[in-house]
């Protein structure tokens, strides 16, 4: 009996997980854009900078996608572009997540002044403008590259997640068995893992794909204000590049309609994919 | 009430204070060094150079220890002194940015509000109602994950250049210079329009899809199912959830202000709008560092002041937070 417990709950996740049609729409949304990073830079002979064609020609049979103002393939900067945008996502959203996690934990399971100055210090980072202070560290840095912006992301994401963790183990905290295993004799950061994380792993799951979201609309807009990267190709980087060449004023609508799409659609599959995850794990929600 | 109000306050001050901070820290301990950088922009003979970074280094306040240069920032700060601009020399950043100010604010205020106010309506009318929910709200988001660049960048393609219905750059027409005139005014409108049309866009993807489902978890609370159970109207439990739902809306209009602020700085560079956040991209691009650091700490205390409204309007709306009963938020 006690073994077939977990196996039941796991089936019944798994049930409602492939009957949910946000869920299904959200991760096949995702898994098609993850395929065409990995797979696509294979299906194009050029590199994405070189001069490989006629200048600002439309979507063509050679050219999937147009060529640029230079005549620079369209669909092979779309594809290598791909794979930073989860790059970067995956890194900093996690990071900030992992942040915004530890903090949350230490802040509610310890209370007292611990919480006091933990609980101060994330509003504080929650009230500056993250996007302004990314911008003028961006602004002084001579040389920036993919992982730096993971880096600084992750850095200023995270207290949403502080806060909304440290509420969730606040609550957790006064639960019976996590006084049992204090009286047991376990250590803080081992109820923390063993007894409280658990109870919310599917909390963390969701954070995670929101922050993932958040980090890839982050790393765009650096892209497009001029602080991205200062190599390599990216979503963003293109979006910028096409404005910066008046793409806009010739219509030349196939060098920024695909990164811009990309990104709303795979950041809102990832906002869908989180709505039916919820609906999965908290019965109330769930359609009937 | 007056705790919550310290606390508050606290916080703002908190943040004032670590914003200008790092708004001294960033430009000195970087690496990379604004001096050499702002010389080797200028070529000129070795004599010539050294004058000027003589003169940039007294300007930035680099010949003094670090604790004093320190204490200088905060008094320039405080009497509102933020230097002179490099870019649009020699205009004191404070002009440059007042003169931006009415731009961006114009742009931001109806945009957030209009936004604001009909995403929960939207969102509370399409929340449990299957049609709408199945159709619109994926709408919605697909919306609030589009980057505000794109949108505007779409809107100004779309309304801009293929139809030609709206100006796509600038706050006016070339042709004009700022009077009162229903030209002026008329051209200021219709500038004004496409940026305002995609930040609101933006937004109210975000509220409409926040308040559906907050009212899903109202309707589902146990004062809705109870109400349900006496036969009270439909309508009337809406009503009760919409009030309920608006709450956690507010705490959530404080929280996206950062968002906001960052949508309108791409938003401005799309449509070259004359605002803050225009200014502060061709500071970066021009290297302009006393201008950086204006804007920087101008979109702080925007912020900041934002937060503190919302928070009075928390007050207003909320008696259990003037009685002191919810703790914190």
């Amino acid at each position: 009996m006690k073994e077939n417990k977990p196996r039941r709950i796991k089936n019944e996740f798994l049930y409602f997980a492939l009957r949910n049609r946000k869920l299904r729409l959200g991760v096949s949304i995702v898994l098609v854009f993850v395929f065409l990073a990995i797979v696509g830079p294979y299906f194009t002979p050029y590199d994405p900078w070189a001069y490989v064609g006629p200048p600002a020609r439309p979507p063509s049979r050679t050219f999937w996608l147009g060529t640029t103002m230079f005549g620079q393939d369209v669909f092979t900067q779309f594809v290598y572009g791909l794979r930073p945008v989860f790059l970067v996502g995956i890194l900093g959203g996690g990071l900030a997540t992992f942040i915004g996690t530890m903090i949350g934990f230490l802040a509610g399971y310890r209370g007292g002044w611990v919480d006091e100055v933990l609980n101060t210090f994330t509003n504080v980072v929650l009230v500056i403008p993250t996007l302004a202070l990314l911008l003028i560290i961006a602004a002084y840095l001579g040389v920036r590259s993919f992982f730096m912006q993971a880096l600084f992301i992750g850095c200023t994401a995270w207290p949403w997640t502080a806060r909304a963790v440290r509420a969730q183990t606040l609550s957790l905290k006064a639960r019976e068995f996590v006084d049992l295993a204090r009286i047991s004799g376990m250590s803080p950061w081992r109820i923390i893992l063993t007894e409280i994380a658990p109870n919310m792993l599917s909390y963390l799951v969701m954070v995670f794909i929101l922050q993932f979201g958040g980090a890839i609309l982050n790393a765009a807009t650096l892209d497009f204000i001029g602080l991205g990267p200062t190599r390599g190709i990216s979503l963003g980087l293109m979006i910028q590049i096409a404005l910066l060449w008046g793409a806009l004023p010739l219509g030349m609508w196939w060098w920024f309609i695909p990164p811009g799409l990309t990104i709303a659609l795979l950041v809102g599959a990832l906002y869908v994919t989180n709505v039916g995850l919820d609906e999965v794990f908290n019965p109330k929600l769930r359609e009937t | 009430m007056r705790r919550y109000l310290v606390r508050k306050l606290t916080i703002y001050f908190l943040t004032f204070f670590l914003a200008v901070t790092i708004d001294w820290v960033i430009p000195r301990f970087m690496p990379g060094n604004p001096v050499q950088t702002m010389l080797s922009r200028v070529a000129l003979r070795a004599e010539a150079v050294e004058v000027l970074r003589g003169y940039y280094i007294r300007a930035f306040g680099l010949d003094v220890p670090l604790w004093e240069q320190y204490l200088n920032f905060w008094r320039a700060v405080l009497r509102g002194d933020l230097g002179v601009s490099v870019y649009l020399f020699p205009k004191p950043v404070s002009r440059v940015i007042a003169e931006a100010i009415p731009y961006t604010l114009g742009l931001l205020v109806p945009a957030i509000l209009l936004s604001w106010w009909a995403g929960n309506k939207f969102g509370a009318f399409a929340a449990r109602r299957k049609w709408l929910d199945n159709t619109l709200l994926p709408l919605g988001y697909f919306l609030t994950a589009t980057p505000y660049m794109w949108l505007g960048i779409l809107l100004a393609w779309g309304f801009g250049v293929a139809l030609g219905w709206f100006p796509i750059a600038g706050g006016y027409g070339f042709g004009l210079t700022p009077h009162l005139s229903w030209t002026f005014v008329g051209s200021l409108l219709r500038h004004w329009f496409l940026p305002f049309a995609s930040l609101f866009l933006v937004m109210f993807g975000g509220w409409a899809i926040g308040m559906r489902n907050l009212i899903i978890y109202e309707l589902e609370a146990d004062y809705a199912q109870y109400l349900e159970s006496l036969g009270a109207p439909r309508r009337l439990i809406r009503s009760y959830a919409f009030r309920n739902a608006l709450l956690p809306q507010i705490t959530g209009l404080a929280l996206q202000m950062g968002t906001i602020a960052a949508g309108a700085v791409v938003t401005e560079t799309v449509f070259s709008y004359p605002g803050i956040g225009l200014l502060l991209v061709q500071a970066i691009q021009n290297q302009d560092y006393f201008l950086i650091q204006g804007c920087f700490l101008f979109i702080i205390i925007g912020v900041l002041v934002a937060n503190l409204l919302v928070d009075l309007a928390y007050l207003v709306v909320d008696p259990r937070t003037r009685r002191g009963m919810v703790g914190e938020l």
